[in-house]
């Protein structure tokens, strides 16, 4: 596809689009389906069939709202009246009000700051768009940056675009983007390889999903415009099983993507080419970890190699492969479109751009956000999150999953980058953010990730698979109320070996929770040790030091 | 399994090897860029004790007992694993590395069977031996010993996965030097084992050879040959680099 042609396509789809009075958009994404969206939306196509305005009302099933805690969600175009917990039995009255107000009591205000405060860069389509319609993307402007990259631009130009944009890599660890692509872009090798990482595990966290159900033209074209970058030819999409929707949505949007010539070979009438192949993850939450990654779509089992070498150097089948995240990939076509330097002009001096979180837990309004780096963890929960329901108290945020830690309320004020995450005990990860408050048992917390830790080592160095158990019988004691303080000091002593002698990132980071846990809530071991009491109530003792149900995880 | 520190990507017209210079422990020492921490500081007769790493067999870094600290390095790095590099700065016996080699032959001891004087390695088990050179003397760490199989159903040789360490030589051999690739591993975390072909009993694999080199590269009792008792079996790992050059050869 030539740019005329991309302009004259979008040109007659909007057009269409356009000579709808009304366009219904119904959340078609995981959070929403498993709440009765699907149902939802064939209701409203049922009643528009039933009233015979198919030629004036359009329905469409579109990617992730946000706010799953409303779900299912509607949003009525052009007036963008947003409705929640929508239910196959309002869909006549919701079509009734189209030309009068809206539905008072299912509608919520478009004003409050879960959508007004929010900057959406990787989900500014989420929503807005079909995803399974590529003539959608291509009017959300989709595929120009694509275009512009490899008909207007060098591999070295549009590497300097991502190091201006300074996007650092969203998977959790940070590393810049740019400099991660120019690294693969001096190595040498015959052949080279783009991976983009949706192997997400982090307990809570479904950023990536969403990405990929909502939008997946758009990390198609992330990959290709990072492939043309490198010099790749060749894409894997490291997809895990349990996120069938997303498979299938990319599945098809791959297959649109090579009808119209955005995948295959003399792209856009150029020289370029590029294939894109799917592989499926297991369920091993370690095949995040690149290197396992790589294991696992050579065939291989998964489980982590010592770097050096880097895959930047020494990828698939020891040829140099780029890896990027869904959502750093996500970032790429709008900066390609807007530039590198719209982009830094967003967030802070350390990290640019906005970062998606998924807010879970003990928040009014559970669902995904896009905020910019820098926003403090206060205007995330109370503002755009509503804060606690049931008036609870903010006890603690668990940011970045099993190798992150948890915030309390002194750093609520803090801003959100990558720096000053690191400097308070916890990192950015992937972008989970899961809220407790005063019925969370810090001890309990720990316990769970550490549970989750020992379960997903690899088995392959002594430290993550030998400690990380260790480590778990010791909180079980604790939160028994059978430790003592020597168990104390094994459990501290046990988190500086696994710490630093794991052979990957995911041993290396596991003791993170019970560092941060022990750093800020110290008094909580003390209290289960000492007094053999839970401080939150979740642990039960018995007066013989028994457990009577366990703790509520 | 990819043997990537043996990797062959010269440049042809520059086949000569770069020798690189760097200090072991304070002492001056050469060895070309092909060469590893481990290879050097053996040839300088510097001791850097290992576990999972085995001359002839590719480097896997899994059992994090020969880690030194490298000048400059964020980490603590594999002695058998990393590439030497010009100007290195290596310690290999720090307080720091000893006492957590120290905790890491624990943590194995914690985590299964290992008792010696049952067993057919007793006198000759390189964890036996590694426990020693560390002065390993109590384990700080409770015991877990979970009640594992053992694989009788071979003629003659045994797995008992009590004693195993999952140090992956027997998975790596049969792969790389007997091509066969009857060994490999199962599961995750603390429930890992290695198996036979797709978890099949030893006695019915298809694709053993019954060379047994698994049994001579085991560093414990793990796998061991049937009828031999207590303290009896002594294994010989020498032939193992001969083999990886004929092989390379053919």
């Amino acid at each position: 596809m030539i740019p005329d042609e991309l302009n004259e396509m979008a040109e007659e789809h909007s057009q269409k689009q356009n000579s709808f009075a009304h366009r219904i958009h119904v959340c078609a994404a995981a959070g929403c389906r498993s709440s009765g969206g699907e149902k939802v939306a064939s209701a409203f196509e049922d009643e528009i069939k039933e009233r015979g305005q198919t030629e004036k009302i359009a329905v469409k099933r579109t990617g992730c709202m946000g706010l799953c805690a409303e779900g299912p969600m509607v949003i009525v175009y052009p007036d963008e009246t947003i409705y929640g917990k929508v239910s196959p039995a309002d869909v006549a009255e919701i079509i009734d009000s189209l030309d009068g107000s809206p539905v008072e009591r299912l509608s919520l205000d478009s004003e409050m700051p879960f959508f007004s405060e929010q900057t959406q860069v990787v989900l500014e389509n989420a929503g807005r768009t079909e995803p399974e319609s590529l003539e959608d993307y291509i009017v959300a402007e989709g595929y120009s940056g694509l275009i512009t990259a490899i008909t207007e631009m060098t591999p070295d130009e549009v590497v300097n675009e991502m190091t201006k944009s300074g996007l650092r890599g969203r998977g959790g660890g940070g590393f810049p983007t740019g400099l991660k692509w120019s690294t693969v872009a001096k190595a040498d090798g015959d052949k080279k390889y783009v991976v983009c990482n949706a192997d997400e595990g982090d307990p809570g966290a479904f950023m990536d999903r969403s990405v990929l159900e909502s939008d997946p033209h758009r990390i198609i074209e992330g990959m290709a415009i990072a492939a043309y970058a490198v010099g790749a030819d060749h894409g894997y999409v490291y997809l895990r099983a349990e996120y069938p929707l997303a498979i299938e949505r990319l599945k098809k949007a791959i297959r649109q993507a090579k009808r119209a010539g955005f995948l295959g070979t003399e792209i856009c009438d150029t020289q370029f080419d590029f294939s894109i192949e799917i592989r499926l993850g297991a369920g091993a939450f370690v095949c995040g970890e690149e290197t396992a990654l790589m294991a696992s779509i050579e065939g291989r089992r998964g489980q982590p190699r010592p770097r050096p070498p880097y895959p930047a150097n020494y990828g698939l089948w020891g040829f140099p492969t780029l890896i990027n995240n869904v959502e750093t990939l996500g970032n790429v076509p709008t900066i390609l479109r807007k530039g590198g330097e719209w982009f830094a002009s967003i967030g802070t001096d350390d990290s640019k751009g906005t970062k998606v979180f998924a807010l879970a837990g003990r928040i009014v309004n559970t669902g995904l956000v896009e905020v910019p780096m820098g926003i403090t963890l206060r205007e995330i929960i109370f503002d755009i999150g509503g804060g606690i329901p049931g008036g609870g108290n903010f006890k603690a945020l668990q940011t970045g999953g099993p190798s992150g830690g948890c915030i309390p309320a002194q750093y609520l004020d803090m801003p959100v980058d990558y720096g000053s995450l690191a400097k308070v005990g916890s990192i950015m990860g992937s972008g989970g953010m899961i809220v407790m408050d005063d019925s969370s048992c810090m001890v309990d917390v720990a316990k769970y990730f550490m549970d989750f830790c020992r379960t997903e080592s690899c088995g392959k160095c002594i430290p993550c698979r030998a400690g990380t158990p260790q480590m778990h019988k010791i909180l079980t004691k604790i939160t028994n109320g059978e430790a003592t303080h020597r168990d104390l000091d094994i459990l501290k002593d046990l988190c500086d070996l696994v710490e630093n002698t794991s052979l990957c990132g995911l041993g290396q980071t596991s003791a993170n929770p019970v560092k941060s846990t022990l750093k800020y809530f110290e008094e909580e071991y003390i209290a289960h040790i000492e007094q053999g009491e839970c401080p939150a109530g979740v642990c039960k003792f018995k007066r013989t030091g028994e457990v009577i149900n366990g703790c509520s995880s | 399994m990819v043997a990537h520190l043996n990797r062959k990507r010269r440049d042809p017209v520059r086949t000569r090897r770069k020798v690189k210079t760097l200090k072991i422990n304070g002492l001056d020492v050469s060895g070309t860029d092909e060469q590893t921490i481990l290879e050097v500081a053996r040839e300088n007769d510097i001791s850097i004790p290992t576990l999972c790493t085995l001359e002839g067999l590719s480097n896997i870094g899994a059992c994090r007992i020969c880690l030194v600290e490298v000048e400059g390095a964020r980490r603590l790095l594999p002695a058998c694993a990393t590439l030497i590099d010009e100007g290195m700065v290596v310690k290999t016996k720090t307080p720091r590395v000893v006492e957590y080699r120290r905790k890491l032959v624990e943590l194995l001891f914690a985590e299964k069977n290992h008792y010696c004087a049952v067993c057919v390695s007793n006198g000759h088990c390189e964890l036996q031996q590694l426990a020693e050179d560390l002065g390993v003397d109590h384990i700080r760490y409770p015991y877990v010993y979970p009640e594992l199989n053992v694989d009788a159903t071979h003629a003659e040789l045994g797995v008992d996965h009590n004693r195993c360490v999952l140090c992956q030589r027997c998975v790596r051999v049969c792969d790389e030097l007997e091509g066969a690739h009857t060994w490999d591993m199962m599961d995750r975390g603390e429930n890992t084992r290695v198996v036979t072909d797709m978890h099949q009993n030893w006695g019915e694999s298809k694709t053993c050879t019954e060379c047994g080199k698994c049994v001579q590269v085991c560093p414990t009792g793990a796998l061991f040959k049937k009828g031999s008792a207590v303290g009896e079996l002594e294994k010989e790992t020498e032939f193992l680099p001969y083999l990886k050059v004929m092989r390379e050869e053919q």
